[in-house]
């Protein structure tokens, strides 16, 4: 099969991925949408592996989803942290360190 | 640390088996470890042991050890005489080419100290097992004392440089352990890590030797070394031999108290008296000169060094004894007599009169160990208290303590037969007989001795005989005065419990294991002279012949007529001062008083010993304080204050300023993320084309 059709549909679900994460609001939907670009990211790393016959780039591919395990665990914990604090689920409402008076009445 | 441990199991493990039996030195490995075992026991055991049994197990390992000690004498006597020397051990770590090993190495010069060591040391537990029964800290006290018999034979036994550096430190770490025994006392932990302090000096300068020593002759092994000092083939810059030569001595003075590094001894009387009787006066600051007596070729061969040791011996002989004139605290007076006599041993010991000063540190762990097991049971009357201008007239109410209390004064006076008269006069004649500069340092131990007479006989008079002081009555009618329980230096109240003295004081009179060990150091105090008369008996001269035979001055023997005319002007000498201290103490009553405020001045600058913890306030001590105040005032507070804070700061302002660029939308720098990789691979898409 022709690698084009493995690429188009790796950069769609990039940019689905892109999209969500600069169109929803809420943290839990933008690690979501972090997750579909890095998975887009992987099938193109896979489709070229599998098209230069070597392991070298499903290698990467598991390397990322590592990263993107590790990086579950911190957004999430992020959220966690935010939800015990009475802090707003609302990625818009959370610029506290921009404005000093409104960290130290959030604390 | 498994690597240096399991040599040592498998060591023991044969041990064990009896796979090596025929180890030439089996009596000398028990002497070492019995002491051992018993610091461990007393260590590991101290919530199981009740006093009781601590006291006996700590005094009978130390019993076992004197037995050993006798067995090893009894091998060394079975083998030629030429031939008397043992050396066993094993490696337990290779490094850089080194072997470190564990080797005990004993002759007659280190059986001879050690029998002094485990003997008077074994006395001093069982005086100990009665003196500190109501203290609170009895276990860890016996303990504390096994370990020290042990450090003390570690240093004694060694079969090299490194095991005898590290039973030197061993030995400072025990006697700042006891000597701050009673460690709520600040006046004992500061007089504890004054003696630490001054200790580890000596300990320092020895390593520095043992390296030196490595570094020219390339063994650490002691009697090898002691094989090569003389050798005319081995090439060693004369500079270096006196180097090392040096730092001995340097080693020898911390441990031994000697000027300028003796500060340390009088204020180590903090310490529990037993304690002082036996580390402070006995067996540790004997060390100096076992080390000079063990190591003699490499002192020998700097004339420079020799010198210098026996100028300061007589220095010191000479500032402690006219120190020790004027003191009022009974425990100094003793310390200062001690240090004073040390002096005597390590000056002869330079003179090269090594088997006379042997033969004094002898006699001398004898009789200073009975004078402050008599001063503790004097002490222990008054109620802690030891100030001799409150004490008078106990002749009648410690019959017993008298009698011992003068035996030991008049042998450390010199007093015709007993055991002092021989030694001291013996190092005297010795010197003597060197001439040349010797001859000054011998007239400086006359004068010496006529003030050792005069204040040990002054200690005497101001104790026993007088008006009876009211404690002395109290006794007379059968109450022991307990007092309220304060510190002698401070008057600081105490209660009873760990970390102070106990409640209850014990006196020889009452305590049967006092008794049994201050009689039989009494016995030895008359008699242990006998061994070595002139033209008589020769007993210690004969028995460590063959250690120093190799010694250049082996020869220079003073003649018989000339040793007994030594001796008789020492008995002159001896009378004279016991005379002086009766007329101005027993028939002119107060005449010192009247001396002391004629010359307050003179009286001052005894009393504050020439003010050397005067001087060395000012120079050491004073300084490295002003030197932290400054540390703490300009170099903590500015520079690093500066540092730390100013690093904040920095983070704080440059914070404020980029805190202005951000808007605080996460989903706008996403947007820009993408938007500015988007722009970035259409520019190479268009480039490419």
């Amino acid at each position: 099969m022709n690698i084009s059709w493995y690429i188009a549909l790796s950069a769609v679900l990039f940019s689905i991925g892109a999209g969500g994460l600069v169109a929803r609001r809420s943290p839990l939907v933008m690690l979501l949408c972090l997750e579909l670009m890095l998975n887009g990211a992987n099938l193109s790393l896979v489709a070229f592996a599998r098209m230069h016959g070597d392991g070298g780039g499903q290698i990467f591919a598991l390397v990322v989803m590592v990263v993107a395990a590790c990086e579950v665990v911190v957004g999430l914990g992020l959220i966690v942290a935010l939800y015990r604090n009475r802090l707003p689920i609302d990625i818009d409402e959370l610029d506290h360190l921009k404005d000093p008076q409104k960290a130290d009445s959030a604390l | 640390m498994i690597t240096a441990i399991t040599p040592i199991l498998a060591h023991a493990a044969d041990f064990a088996e009896g796979a090596r039996p025929e180890d030439p030195a089996m009596w000398g490995w028990i002497l070492l470890l019995t002491p051992l075992v018993g610091a461990l026991i007393l260590g590991l055991g101290h919530r199981i042991w009740s006093e009781r049994v601590a006291g006996l197990i700590g005094t009978a390992a130390i019993f076992l050890a004197f037995g050993a000690a006798l067995a090893c004498l009894a091998q060394l006597l079975g083998m030629d005489a030429e031939e008397r020397h043992v050396l066993s051990g094993f490696t337990y770590a290779q490094a850089f080419g080194v072997d470190f090993r564990f080797d005990i190495y004993y002759d007659q010069l280190a059986v001879m100290m050690a029998l002094i060591v485990t003997g008077v040391s074994a006395l001093i537990h069982l005086y100990s097992m009665a003196y500190m029964k109501s203290d609170r800290g009895y276990t860890r006290f016996f303990g504390y004392l096994n370990f020290f018999v042990f450090s003390m034979l570690l240093l004694v036994l060694a079969g090299n440089m490194l095991l005898l550096v590290i039973g030197w430190g061993f030995v400072g770490a025990a006697s700042y352990l006891l000597i701050s025994f009673w460690y709520r006392r600040s006046s004992a932990t500061r007089a504890g890590a004054k003696a630490f302090v001054m200790n580890v000096i000596g300990d320092v300068a020895l390593v520095i030797a043992a390296y030196l020593l490595w570094h020219e002759l390339h063994t650490l092994t002691i009697p090898t070394l002691l094989a090569n000092a003389d050798d005319p083939f081995t090439v060693m810059p004369t500079a270096t031999f006196t180097a090392v030569a040096l730092l001995l001595l340097v080693g020898a003075f911390a441990k031994s108290a000697q000027v300028p590094l003796h500060t340390w001894l009088p204020d180590a009387m903090e310490g529990p008296t037993p304690v002082s009787a036996l580390i402070h006066a006995a067996t540790m600051v004997t060390a100096g000169v076992y080390l000079i007596c063990r190591m003699h070729p490499f002192i020998e061969i700097s004339d420079a060094a020799s010198m210098t040791a026996a100028a300061l011996g007589t220095a010191t002989l000479l500032i402690a004894a006219t120190t020790a004139l004027v003191q009022t605290d009974l425990k100094r007076i003793i310390a200062y007599s001690t240090m004073s006599q040390i002096g005597y041993m390590i000056a002869g010991a330079a003179a090269a009169a090594y088997s006379a000063s042997m033969f004094h540190l002898m006699t001398h762990a004898f009789f200073k160990a009975l004078l402050f097991m008599s001063a503790g049971s004097v002490i222990a009357a008054m109620g802690g208290i030891q100030d001799v201008r409150r004490m008078g007239g106990f002749k009648k109410a410690m019959p017993f303590t008298y009698i011992v209390f003068v035996i030991g004064a008049l042998t450390l006076a010199g007093f015709p037969l007993l055991s002092g008269f021989w030694s001291k006069d013996e190092i005297i004649s010795y010197t003597l007989h060197r001439g040349g500069a010797f001859t000054i340092i011998a007239a400086g131990m006359y004068i010496g001795a006529i003030l050792t007479a005069f204040y040990s006989l002054r200690a005497v008079f101001l104790v026993f005989h007088g008006d009876p002081a009211p404690e002395a009555k109290e006794l007379e009618g059968g109450h022991i005065a307990h007092g309220d329980h304060t510190n002698p230096a401070t008057g600081e109240h105490e209660d009873t419990e760990v970390g102070f003295p106990g409640a209850d004081h014990h006196i020889a009179e009452r305590e049967g294991e006092m008794k049994v060990a201050m009689g039989t150091l009494a016995f030895l105090a008359i008699v242990a002279g006998f061994v070595q008369i002139p033209g008589v008996t020769h007993v210690i001269e004969k028995w460590l012949e063959p250690v120093f035979e190799d010694s250049r001055y082996a020869d220079s023997i003073p003649s018989v007529s000339a040793q007994w005319i030594g001796l008789g002007v020492g008995a002159v000498i001896a009378i004279t001062g016991i005379a002086i201290a009766y007329w101005a103490y027993m028939k002119n009553r107060g005449v010192t008083e009247r001396w002391t405020e004629r010359f307050p001045r003179a009286n001052a600058f005894l009393l504050n010993a020439w003010y050397f913890d005067w001087l060395y306030d000012r120079v050491f001590v004073r300084p490295v304080a002003a030197f932290a105040v400054f540390c703490n005032k300009v170099i903590e507070r500015f520079v690093v204050d500066g540092i730390v804070v100013g690093t904040t700061t920095l983070v704080k302002d440059g914070a404020e300023r980029v805190r202005a660029a951000q808007s605080g939308l996460a989903r706008a720098y996403a947007l820009s993320i993408i938007g500015g990789t988007v722009v970035i691979a259409l520019y190479f898409v268009v480039v490419g084309k």
